[in-house]
């Protein structure tokens, strides 16, 4: 065993470690590191299994880590693409942003909370702890649990900007890491209320209608439900080479055509500008 | 009315029967909970194909080539060091300044949590040495983690070789490193490998500081510098989620197996290596 | 000669290299956290008691309390445990059943902390919550799966010391009359307790360190907890749970966040150390 010669090891550690180093700026050659929103990562991941099945040979590397971490990560070099859930701040306007589909924000409850709709008030003063108990509705003397994404988080600051304006959410509240662990806490808990991605409902979770509208594709793409934000590719400068042709697949009709059917909101009906909570 | 101390006895010794009894069941039945489900999903195809759809179908081969990469990355740098410091301490010094020092710095780092070593590692490998979400990023951060435990088996294995090996060595003439090249570090070799062994453990089973080095793409890596997911990733994801229970039962059973056979094998080497000498 | 000497030296930089790691740690956490300890104030860091980064308001108090009693609940739960099933193996078993079980305890020991959260996810949340009320996921939660963790390393060390007790002191209480279990009580906990602390203390550490499986059932709400059945965050899962989004300052807080685990578990091993050394002596 090569274990007996302990300073030759040690010389040959260094012959590997120094290359590896100094080419550690290198990123992998043929490949794109797709970095960001946990809310647009199992879209981007599904987008590019499909595309990577058109194009073999190809690597494109999608994960979480946040609507922050990817736009750093993107700032940095680290990543060729970021993905936001959220809009770039003014500090982050040098970066280009491209809005690849819309997203609807659904507050979901347990299946079989009697509750069916909510106005945006009621919401904002369940999610700011005004309101603790669901027997506010005619149902249980319960403590509502409360269910949030954490901090720095693209769709809770857009649950923030969309629906609670400048109300704060209840440091009481529950804190899950992504949508999916929220949707799970609410599938189990009768007294949970959260918000997710309109994408990620399932049959086992219930969305409320908000002041009697229902988040369904029509009525998204007609204005009547305005929780809605962009999912956005960001850029350092003009994509080009694999990341252009990744984002042009999106932006096409085959590409589209998946995220609809995943359950996202084509954007084409939509004016760019969104509307912001009222006060 | 005092209680004689044979019923004392009788009373103590029965507390400490069922304590015991139920701490050992509860202990065993989370594994069995985990094995039970997901045994029965447990395949060839299921380690041989990549995950699909977020991980609702396909396998988990992706996830086993990521964690093999990162530990043998983490063992490549770990070893060496753990195994030239047990050489240092135990035959190039005695009990000085310089070992106290090390000592203590090796006993801190055994205690450091994995999720500083989880900033240190994303603060200097991926974004100081711009190294980014990798295998080498991850690798180099496991190595820091299991270091500890590679030097003190290490050190044990050496401190147990007989002094008169080294003895009849330095009686036929050869020198301080001759002795330790042929004498001590191959009679050495089975317990430094149990240490091996226990920190390939807990590289496998290491979950925070991997996510923020490695990353969590779950696709087949093709170099040194690509993000990969780990079993152990993989599997917290899958049951965080809820994306697919059956997937989390049968992952966290493969993580199971896994970490049984590694076990498994490290006490059989103990066993015979505490035998032989 | 010279080679002898080359050698040595290399040695020694090789030796040197677990100090240098520990430096290089130490130094790029505190590089990132202290600036905002200086910022913002080191009492209002440790006392505030609102963590809210987008309000920038970096309170870790409730953290430290979340850490505080999911611990201490962990202890209360491991240690009578793990030493009623040390002093079960070491005492009231015959030596063959031990040896069977022995390496199946290690066994535990290694298990990833993900498998444990997972169990904790499925059973324990649901059972608490429809027992008691409340999310279910909570401190009572944490702590039970927490000392369930620390089992295998309090039962392995403690049963170690038993064993590792002369026999005489066993022999010695038995012939002067003594039943086993007055044997076991007076003498030989008592002899064995450096090695008990030691092993409570490196229980300790397991559980202040430990994240993912607290990320699992904790619930991460950032409030100071009012009972064992409200949900929690400690100063590892507030890490664990805000470093992928965070930057600027919240990231800073973040390693500051760190920086005070840091102290804490440098001060934890130091008393272990000191307790462990003074034992053997």
């Amino acid at each position: 065993m090569g274990k007996g010669r302990g300073s030759r090891w040690v010389h040959w550690l260094g012959l590997l470690i120094l290359p590896a180093l100094l080419s550690g700026c290198q990123r992998q050659p043929g490949g794109v590191s797709v970095v960001g929103s946990t809310s647009v990562e199992p879209f981007a991941e599904a987008l590019a299994e499909e595309y990577m099945s058109r194009h073999p040979g190809v690597k494109i590397f999608v994960q979480g880590g946040g609507s922050s971490a990817g736009i750093q990560a993107v700032r940095t070099g680290s990543a060729e693409i970021g993905m936001s859930s959220r809009n770039l701040i003014d500090s982050e306007k040098d970066l280009i942003a491209v809005p690849i589909i819309y997203d609807a924000i659904a507050v979901i409850v347990h299946r079989e909370n009697p509750l069916n709709d909510l106005t945006l008030d009621q919401i904002r003063k369940i999610f700011s702890a005004e309101i603790t108990r669901w027997v506010e509705w005619g149902g249980k003397n319960h403590p509502i649990t409360l269910v949030t994404r954490e901090e720095g988080s693209g769709t809770r600051e857009a649950f923030q900007k969309l629906i609670m304006g400048k109300r704060e959410i209840s440091l009481s509240a529950l804190v899950q890491d992504s949508n999916g662990a929220i949707r799970q806490v609410v599938t189990d808990d009768r007294n949970a209320i959260g918000y997710i991605s309109l994408g990620l409902v399932n049959d086992r979770v219930k969305a409320l209608k908000i002041g009697g509208i229902e988040a369904t594709v029509d009525n998204i793409q007609h204005q009547r439900y305005q929780i809605v934000r962009p999912f956005l590719f960001v850029f350092k400068s003009r994509p080009q080479d694999l990341a252009k042709d990744f984002l042009d697949y999106i932006l096409s009709p085959a590409g589209q055509k998946l995220l609809v059917q995943e359950g996202l909101i084509s954007m084409n009906p939509i004016p760019e500008s969104k509307k912001e909570a009222r006060r | 009315m005092r209680i004689s101390r044979h019923h004392t006895q009788a009373l103590a010794k029965g507390v400490i029967w069922v304590a015991a009894f139920f701490t050992l069941i509860v202990m065993f039945w989370i594994l069995y909970q985990v094995l039970r489900e997901g045994l029965p999903l447990l395949h060839i195809d299921f380690f041989l194909q990549a995950p699909r759809q977020m991980g609702r179908a396909g396998g988990i081969f992706s996830t086993i080539v990521g964690t093999l990469a990162l530990t043998v990355v983490a063992l490549i740098i770990a070893t060496p060091l753990g195994v030239g410091t047990a050489i240092f301490l135990r035959e190039y010094t005695r009990e000085s300044r310089v070992s106290r020092v090390i000592r203590f710095g090796t006993d801190c780092l055994a205690g450091v949590p994995s999720i500083i070593f989880g900033l240190f590692g994303f603060v200097f490998f991926v974004i100081f040495l711009r190294m980014g979400w990798s295998i080498l990023s991850g690798g180099l951060t496991l190595a820091t983690m299991i270091l500890p435990t590679i030097i003190c088996t290490a050190e044990e294995a050496v401190k147990a070789v007989p002094y008169t090996y080294r003895e009849v060595s330095f009686a036929l003439g050869g020198t301080r490193w001759q002795t330790i090249r042929k004498m001590v570090l191959p009679n050495a070799i089975p317990g430094v490998l149990t240490g091996v062994l226990l920190g390939v453990g807990r590289s496998v089973g290491e979950t925070a500081a991997v996510i923020l080095t490695a990353g969590s793409s779950f696709i087949t890596p093709d170099s040194l510098f690509s993000p990969i997911r780990t079993m152990a990733v993989h599997f917290y994801i899958l049951a965080r989620e809820g994306i697919s229970m059956e997937m989390a039962y049968a992952t966290g059973a493969a993580l199971i197996l896994f970490i049984l056979a590694i076990n498994t094998v490290a006490n059989w080497l103990m066993y015979r290596y505490i035998h032989r000498a | 000669m010279s080679k002898e000497k080359i050698l040595e030296k290399s040695f020694l930089l090789i030796a040197l290299s677990s100090i240098s790691i520990l430096g290089l740690i130490a130094f790029f956490i505190f590089e990132q956290g202290i600036p905002l300890i200086w910022k913002i104030g080191l009492k209002s860091f440790l006392l505030g008691d609102r963590w809210f980064p987008s309000k920038e308001s970096f309170g870790i108090f409730p953290m430290i309390v979340g850490s505080f009693w999911v611990t201490l609940g962990s202890l209360v739960v491991g240690v009578p445990l793990g030493l009623a099933c040390a002093v079960f193996l070491c005492e009231l078993t015959p030596p063959t059943f031990a040896m069977i079980l022995r390496p199946m305890i290690q066994l535990l020991a290694a298990i990833p902390s993900v498998i444990y959260g997972f169990w904790g996810l499925i059973v324990l949340v649901p059972l608490i919550r429809e027992t008691f009320g409340g999310p279910g996921l909570s401190i009572l939660a944490g702590s039970l799966v927490l000392g369930i963790m620390i089992l295998p390393t309090i039962i392995s060390i403690s049963e170690d010391s038993l064993r590792a007790l002369p026999r005489t002191y066993k022999e010695g209480a038995l012939s002067l009359g003594a039943t086993h279990w007055q044997a076991i009580w007076r003498v030989l906990l008592p002899a064995a307790r450096s090695g008990i602390v030691a092993s409570v203390i490196l229980g300790m550490g397991r559980a202040i360190g430990e994240t993912m499986a607290m990320i699992m059932i904790l619930g991460n709400a950032a409030q100071l907890p009012r009972s064992i059945l409200d949900s929690a965050r400690t100063l590892t899962t507030n890490i664990g749970i805000e470093m992928g989004y965070a930057s600027g300052d919240h990231r800073q807080a973040l390693f500051a966040t760190g920086v005070v685990l840091f102290f804490i578990i440098m001060i934890l091993n130091s008393v272990a150390l000191l307790v462990s050394r003074k034992g053997k002596a």
